[in-house]
């Protein structure tokens, strides 16, 4: 048995890894800010992705290199950002219409919160300090077939990220098919959690600690710590 | 004889009047049309509705329009960035009304209300706070929320190059809320980098058919809004 320090859970990284391993090749895909943006840099080699930015672009490229920045080059979190050869620039209403119009693939989503039925919570606390602000994440939960949400599986306080019912106001209604989080990659079917795979050193009995609903194991859950 | 060119911004915006409803193009500083917004500052017509993605970045543009206290409602999607102060402090202050709209929502109901649209269904905002209070219909088994067509006095839009019958091109991703917004006002404006002689724009790549367009005013050298908040420029200049 290895009894060197053991590893627990999975880095940013890993978990951006984790999203990327799971779109396949020729899929349109949109991604949120923050940590969904980290997924661009993990498509394994022989798959080809076409990024969708809701401001207005498919075939969305890398980060401008500093001093290549145009300000009328930017994507949906406004950073200038590049095309690749074969992009294609289009107005707002046609881009909602990729997104509305079921066009869009895979959209990958921060969150508050997400339900044991797959409601999601990512675009207010409810504070009445804070200026609300929706941005096109409703449009994204409501159209786009496969919607996958990366977060941290607790808040920093150590609160459940993945809870029965969220407590902050919605962006949709049973929408979030996917949950890869720092300890597991949960998938949500039927109105229930099943665990399809737990990180390095995550049992399942801890990752249940961690989350405010039930969540169940399959045959297919993948491990890493089993005797096999 | 049809020549839509103004020779500046000032007289573009001459005649927007008080409590009129301006459209203005742009997601954050790409498109924002700032000269134009800028003439508006000095014509200095009052309790204004926005409708915008954004309520703008530091002391310029449409957060200069906002600090000037001509702008009593603005409908947007995101008014709130990392630079944007004017628009927050007085929404805390209870001084300008905001109406929240997904942004796929805010540019659906400006295309219907160019495209003689009234209302639509749409998915999105279904079950969450920004669908209360609005009709939900269900449709093949899911719910849809209905909502308004958006229509203004004015729009305000920057574009890449025009000509003298209001065709226009765009920029990359400036042209983002631009083409709705030409279609959806009865006086639509746009200030352009370059104008050119007709025939000049490829028919086949017109993205704004002049006919959604009213005026159009050259500005060669328009300003970076990110420059000039980086910068902490205010406006009117100081």
């Amino acid at each position: 048995m290895d009894i060197t320090t053991q590893k627990v859970g999975w880095s940013s990284s890993e978990m951006a890894q984790n999203v990327a391993r799971d779109i396949h090749d020729g899929a349109y895909v949109n991604l949120g800010i923050g940590m969904p943006e980290m997924v661009a840099g993990f498509i394994p080699e022989g798959r080809e992705v076409i990024y969708h930015t809701e401001n207005g672009l498919l075939g969305m490229g890398a980060v401008a290199a500093p001093g290549t920045e145009d300000p009328e080059l930017v994507n949906a979190g406004k950073k200038y950002v590049t095309v690749i050869p074969g992009a294609a620039y289009f107005h707002h209403a046609d881009s909602f219409a990729m997104i509305r119009g079921g066009h869009i693939d895979i959209c990958v989503l921060g969150a508050y919160q997400v339900s044991a039925e797959g409601d999601l919570a990512n675009w207010s606390t409810g504070n009445a300090e804070d200026i609300p602000a929706v941005g096109g994440a409703m449009d994204l939960v409501a159209g786009v077939p496969s919607v996958f949400v990366i977060t941290k599986h607790c808040t920093k306080s150590g609160e459940a990220k993945i809870v029965k019912e969220c407590s902050y106001p919605l962006t949709g209604k049973k929408v979030v098919s996917r949950i890869y989080t720092d300890l597991a990659i949960i998938d949500v079917l039927n109105e229930k959690l099943f665990v399809r795979e737990l990180a390095p050193g995550v049992t399942f009995e801890t990752l249940q600690q961690q989350t405010g609903a039930e969540l169940h194991l399959t045959q297919q859950t993948k491990t890493h710590d089993e005797k096999k | 004889m049809i020549n839509k060119i103004v020779d500046s911004a000032a007289e573009a915006v001459a005649d927007i009047f008080d409590g009129a409803t301006v459209m203005i193009s742009g997601f954050g500083e790409a498109g924002s049309p700032v000269e134009l917004i800028h003439a508006l500052v000095d014509r200095g017509a009052k309790n204004l509705t926005i409708v915008s993605n954004n309520a703008g970045s530091g002391h310029v543009g449409l957060a200069a329009l906002i600090e000037n206290r001509q702008v009593s409602k603005i409908i947007c999607s995101f008014p709130r960035t990392t630079i944007s102060v004017v628009f927050p402090e007085m929404y805390r202050r209870g001084e300008i009304e905001l109406e929240l709209v997904p942004q796929g929502t805010l540019a659906e109901r400006i295309r219907a209300g160019g495209a003689g649209i009234p209302a639509f269904y749409t998915p999105a905002s279904v079950n969450t706070p920004l669908a209360e209070g609005k009709e939900v219909k269900t449709f093949n088994g899911r719910d849809y929320v209905l909502e308004h067509a958006i229509k203004a006095d004015f729009s305000l839009v920057k574009c890449h190059t025009a000509d003298k019958y209001g065709n226009l091109v765009y920029n990359k991703t400036a042209r983002n809320f631009g083409p709705v917004m030409c279609m959806a006002a009865k006086t639509t404006i746009v200030q352009a980098r370059n104008i050119v002689e007709l025939g000049e724009i490829d028919p086949e790549c017109v993205v704004t058919p002049g006919i959604f367009v009213h005026r159009v005013v050259e500005v060669a050298n328009p300003a970076d809004e990110s420059k000039l908040v980086a910068e902490e420029r205010r406006y009117p200049w100081t």
